[in-house]
């Protein structure tokens, strides 16, 4: 029966390799399925980027042809400005959770339920947020407006004017975010070591110094992450801007990967070719973010096991 | 522990804190309570201008009744489930055999095979729209739950298996080192150390991508259309479209659709902030 002897001798090798072969086997599926949907499609995008095509017809290659359009289009520096207001402004969701994690760190009764409110806003939705917030701004019976009535000074149409549109957005972001650097910091908190606290407390180390030369150190794993989340999230901003604006007023609020969306897969046509050159530009920014992050993990590896 | 307790502040400085928590809270909340608000109030306040004063009545099983048997909303949450749902389970299964290969096997490519699914996970997902939706198109799954499931899953794998792997590499080898030296296959060292131990990173990880996935809104937006495949975030728009200007059911709409991941985070709020921290906060 040479087909049991071929099975059983499959059956002794793989006995025989059993450490080596099996991450493989069980690497196989996730790695097949991950190849398929993200690692094949950011190549497959920057070579679409070089075509000039609509999505259905034959593709005509054009070189670095999206690229110079690029280079001339305003509407992209538009978007590329705004990337830079979202990064800028996200970071400062650090210190902000690291503020409201200050000020919950205590044990009184009922702070359990107050952390976890405090956490609310970044379960929900970016759509519903949008929503909230789009409400909030309104300038006929928001709640932002309300307010500066009471200081009198006039309504402000915060999404309907170019010059705030985007911070304007911007602060809805923030919202969530803030609670996502909250949580961090407040387990961070958490694992802090009391007997350093107790010893700079002898030497006299009181509020800020504490603070920074004491807690802040310590708290470099949650910043750390607080650090990817936030620039990551700033950059992938995109519901909020297709709920609050979608791209208005004029494409004052675009940003790049709204403005990518909107050329490669609205009513205004379907750019596919010119679209992806703008996600390989969005992706480039990125890519110097996740090498750095990638160098981080790799050191701590080094250091590590 | 920082800040100094509380309890060693002076009465007054106790008092004041206490009385600033519940200040902050609802000043935090400010937005989300208006749209509560908003939702219980008749239709008749919104003409009438009575947007912030109290509701002239309240019409919270009118208001909510009518987004759950007068509109499409259950069968965009119906939808939101069965996308959801599959693709937690998808991921819990990928990234348990990733993260096991990944976190207990010593080989050569590890770390770039594990660098791989960390930098994917980081990727804007702009660069990945037009091949996806091109693949999703050429399977025919273009706007069926299914197309939007397998990217889920595939996508979600980067960040689980992060995740899964560095749990595991933080439990204790020698109890794999002992199942080797007993002579146990590999397979089932999975199966019966590895697994059992990898409990409570599943369940955190579960929560974490069940509000990933249900809070999506741009894969839902580029892989589907339509009622009958559309989840619950790209549903609002079109609820919304059909009520312009109800602001009571756009409300009752949205908090309806915010519901579960909210319902889910308090039910496993541990599990969820283990997930959040990436475990590397302990």
């Amino acid at each position: 029966m040479p087909s049991s002897t071929k099975a059983s001798t499959l059956s002794s090798w793989y006995k025989k390799n059993e450490i080596a072969v099996t991450p493989w086997l069980f690497l196989l599926p996730g790695v097949a399925f991950f190849l398929l949907y993200v690692i094949f499609p950011i190549f497959q995008s920057i070579n679409v980027s070089f075509y000039d095509w609509d999505g259905l017809g034959e593709a005509e290659w054009i070189g670095l042809g999206n690229y110079e359009e690029l280079y001339w289009d305003d509407a992209f520096y538009t978007s590329l400005r705004n990337n830079l207001i979202w990064l800028v402004l996200y970071l400062l969701v650090i210190p902000a959770g690291l503020f409201i994690a200050l000020f919950l760190n205590q044990t009184v009764t009922g702070i359990r339920l107050y952390k976890s409110l405090f956490f609310f806003p970044f379960v929900i939705s970016q759509v519903v947020v949008g929503l909230v917030f789009t409400w909030f701004y309104d300038p006929t019976f928001g709640l932002l407006n309300q307010f500066l009535g009471v200081f009198g000074i006039d309504p402000i149409n915060v999404l309907g004017d170019e010059r705030y549109v985007t911070y304007g957005i911007i602060a809805a972001g923030i919202w969530p975010q803030t609670a996502y650097c909250m949580i961090l910091y407040l387990t961070g908190l958490n694992a802090v070591d009391p007997e350093q606290i107790e010893a700079a407390r002898l030497d006299g180390a009181k509020g800020h110094k504490m603070l920074w030369f004491v807690i802040i150190p310590q708290l470099k794993p949650a910043t750390f992450i607080a650090f990817v989340v936030t620039i990551i999230g700033a950059l992938r901003s995109f519901d909020l801007i297709s709920i609050m604006t979608n791209g208005g007023p004029f494409g004052e609020s675009r940003v790049l990967s709204f403005y990518m969306f909107e050329v490669a897969l609205s009513e205004y046509g379907f750019r596919m070719g010119y679209g992806a050159s703008i996600a390989v530009v969005l992706f480039l920014i990125m890519l110097c973010f996740i090498a750095y992050f990638l160098y981080s993990m790799y050191k701590e590896e080094r250091g590590g096991r | 522990m920082f800040p100094a307790p509380i309890q060693k502040a002076s009465p007054a400085g106790q008092m004041t804190y206490k009385a600033m928590l519940p200040a902050a809270l609802i000043l935090w909340l400010l937005p989300l309570i208006a749209v509560a608000v908003f939702s219980v109030k008749p239709a008749a306040d919104f003409t009438a201008g009575n947007y912030w004063g109290m509701p002239s009545s309240f019409n919270f099983v009118e208001n909510y009744g009518k987004v759950f048997f007068a509109s499409d909303m259950p069968r965009y949450l119906m939808n939101s489930v069965m996308i959801t749902v599959p693709t937690v389970i998808g991921c819990v299964v990928l990234s348990s055999m990733t993260g096991f290969a990944l976190g207990v096997y010593k080989f050569r490519s590890n770390l770039w095979v594990f660098f791989m699914f960390v930098a994917g996970n980081f990727v804007p997902f702009q660069i990945l729209m037009v091949p996806v939706r091109d693949l999703t198109l050429d399977m025919g799954l273009y706007n069926t739950k299914t197309g939007l499931v397998l990217f889920h899953i595939a996508f979600q794998t980067g960040f689980c298996t992060l995740f899964m792997r560095n749990f595991i590499r933080a439990l204790p080898f020698d109890l794999i080192e002992v199942a080797r030296v007993e002579g146990v296959a590999e397979w089932r060292i999975f199966w019966y150390v590895v697994l059992p131990l990898m409990k409570p990173a599943l369940a955190a990880m579960a929560v974490l991508v069940f509000t990933f996935i249900w809070n999506d809104f741009f894969w839902a937006v580029v892989l589907t259309q339509g009622a009958e495949s559309q989840p619950v975030t790209a549903g609002i728009t079109s609820f919304n479209a059909q009520y312009r200007a109800a602001y009571h059911l756009m409300s009752a709409g949205s908090i309806v659709a915010a519901l579960p991941p909210v319902a889910m985070f308090f039910l496993m709020q541990k599990h969820f902030i283990a997930g959040l921290t990436l475990g590397a906060v302990k």
